[in-house]
């Protein structure tokens, strides 16, 4: 059950083009986000939720009248919460490239004549770009200065990215379950994944809507292969083992056979009826993308020298896709520049989701820290 | 766990405005004195959970490792102190601990458990190892896996290339500078690289 109750999306229109890191610009385009609890009187309690790949700005409370609309950090956030809304003014934005209502690949592109939508033409974005389109967003709801970012694996990244390019804007970065850039293995199931959808005969290179065609099968298999990721071999393990799907093996090489196999055309199946494929693409690279170091010769400590707030890193020991090791990259980065950080390497089994989920130590650890930072604004 | 008293007393071995490291910060009460009342800024490095917890929650910058993996996380001469309270017994590798703590401090400090005590002697003249308030576990669920005497740690730190600034013992809250090794439960020592010859 959420407490926060039934939310409502509101959404702010920007007509100044957003400048991008690809040299592309984005013109006239929509955000579309959400927030819980109230904004104090000096404007400084808000924290920012930044979402990751399949996510979006609904992150706690209920959509009035749809059954199953918990958001999707809805276990963190709320009155009472580790982030505790009676004490935070919490906003969740739906980055723009996405596909839950800002402006995206579904989007009508200003720059056709016909009001097609955007489909394949929609400008690379990079996690910089989805941070700068933030940070227009806080400035026109008068927040210059955040309590806290926070956000998990992608969101994470947005996260250091504010500490980086922002540093007076936020008191806080929380960092979870996140890396200073993708490895070469990380990379490669992305695009695999990217290979899935782009080879689906339904993707008629990215302009499948004017084909009235979904590329669901490379949906699918995108979806599969990074839940599979996502997940520990042993939470894996746990959960399914090698059970059957019926009574007995049905000797066939096309049909489901064992419970993995289900399990994964089931969240496949679910994910293609409601993502936008050049989304998946879209996010996936600026996952890719993602390497603030490089500017620095690849000096993670040099990176964050110009980061002023105090950091929160959490990591995952059964976490391979963001491993504790990239994590403790930043938190030597960290250490390097004299900044303060604390860092909990939670001993969870759940492998990458462990972030949404509510192991008791990692909650705890994410409490103190909000607890913290609402008694330092007092 | 040291008594607060004893913590007081090694607190008064930092100086004031220093950037430490304490290594098995526990609940992270030293930082927080240090921070409170000595101006001091830095990191505590803790392995378990209930204490990451505790020292989230005293606010103080905790970094959960594993001590055993070694310090490849900080850089040569990267703190003003190294700490390390009641944790060297706790660790396979007190060489390469006490190595590594001279490497990323300029000074470091270690409280131990001094197994010279005379009452400990007596237990052990008596047929048994001792079990004391400092020393409360029996010989086959001790965490202490490295036991020695405030006169071995002396032994040690030489053969370790380490120069001792200063040491002594505490006993029931008190500092204990004549006859240590045996009228002191808790020893602490204060050193530093000694330089190249």
């Amino acid at each position: 059950m959420s407490s926060l109750g039934d939310v409502q999306p509101q959404s702010m229109r920007f007509a100044e083009p957003l400048p991008l890191t690809s040299g592309a610009s984005l013109r006239d385009y929509t955000l579309v986000y959400e927030t819980y609890g109230r904004l104090d009187a000096t404007r400084s309690n808000a924290v920012l939720v930044c979402h990751a790949l399949n996510a979006s700005h609904h992150v706690a409370g209920t959509h009035a009248g749809v059954a199953n609309s918990a958001g999707w950090w809805d276990n963190l956030v709320g009155p009472g919460k580790p982030l505790d809304t009676d004490r935070f003014f919490v906003i969740g934005v739906n980055n723009p490239g996405s596909c839950f209502g800002s402006t995206g690949p579904t989007s009508a592109n200003p720059d056709a004549a016909d009001g097609r939508s955007y489909g394949s033409d929609f400008p690379v974005v990079t996690v910089e770009d989805w941070v700068d389109a933030q940070a227009r967003l806080m400035s026109a709801l008068g927040i210059e200065r955040l309590a806290a970012v926070i956000g998990g694996s992608l969101g994470g990244m947005q996260a250091l990215d504010w500490a980086l390019r922002y540093p007076e804007r936020l008191r806080l970065c929380v960092a979870v379950a996140t890396a200073p850039n993708l490895s070469a293995q990380n990379i490669a199931f992305n695009e695999v994944a990217r290979r899935a959808i782009v080879t689906d005969p339904e993707f008629h290179g990215g302009r499948y809507a004017d084909h009235g065609a979904i590329p669901r099968r490379g949906l699918r298999v995108a979806r599969m292969l990074g839940h599979i990721t996502y997940l520990s071999d042993d939470a894996m393990e746990a959960k399914f083992g090698r059970t059957l799907q019926r009574a007995a093996l049905g000797y066939s090489t096309q049909e489901i056979e064992f419970q993995i196999e289900s399990y994964l055309r089931h969240q496949g199946d679910k994910f293609s009826e409601y993502f936008d494929a050049n989304t998946y693409l879209l996010i996936t690279r600026a996952l890719d993308y993602f390497d603030p170091a490089i500017a620095h010769g690849g000096d993670l400590t040099a990176t964050f020298a110009p980061a002023r707030c105090r950091f929160q890193l959490v990591s995952f020991t059964t976490d391979w896709r963001f491993a504790p090791e990239r994590s403790r990259e930043i938190v030597k980065a960290l250490v390097d520049n004299a900044l303060d950080v604390s860092y909990a390497e939670i001993d969870a089994p759940h492998g990458h989701d462990a972030f949404l989920l509510d192991d008791a130590r990692y909650h705890g650890v994410l409490r103190a820290c909000f607890a913290n930072l609402a008694s330092e604004l007092q | 766990m040291s008594d607060r008293k004893d913590i007081e007393l090694i607190a008064e071995l930092v100086p004031r405005g220093s950037r430490v490291l304490d290594l098995g910060c526990g609940n992270g009460e030293l930082l927080a004195l240090l921070r409170r009342e000595r101006d001091c800024r830095g990191y505590g490095i803790e392995i378990a959970d209930a204490n990451v917890l505790a020292c989230h929650e005293r606010g103080v910058n905790v970094i959960q490792l594993n001590l055993e993996e070694g310090l490849a996380l900080f850089e040569d001469d990267s703190f003003d102190v190294v700490l390390q309270l009641d944790t060297l017994q706790h660790l396979r590798n007190t060489e390469k601990m006490l190595r590594e703590t001279a490497r990323v401090g300029r000074v470091g400090v270690v409280s131990f458990p001094n197994f010279a005590h005379w009452p400990n002697r007596l237990h052990v003249a008596a047929g048994h190892m001792p079990v004391t308030r400092v020393l409360p576990y029996q010989w086959y669920d001790t965490p202490n896996i490295r036991v020695g005497t405030y006169t071995d740690f002396g032994v040690l730190a030489r053969r370790g290339g380490l120069r001792i600034l200063d040491s002594f013992g505490i006993q029931d809250g008190r500092i204990v500078r004549s006859w240590p090794n045996l009228l002191a439960s808790v020893a602490v020592f204060k050193f530093e690289r000694a330089a190249a010859p």
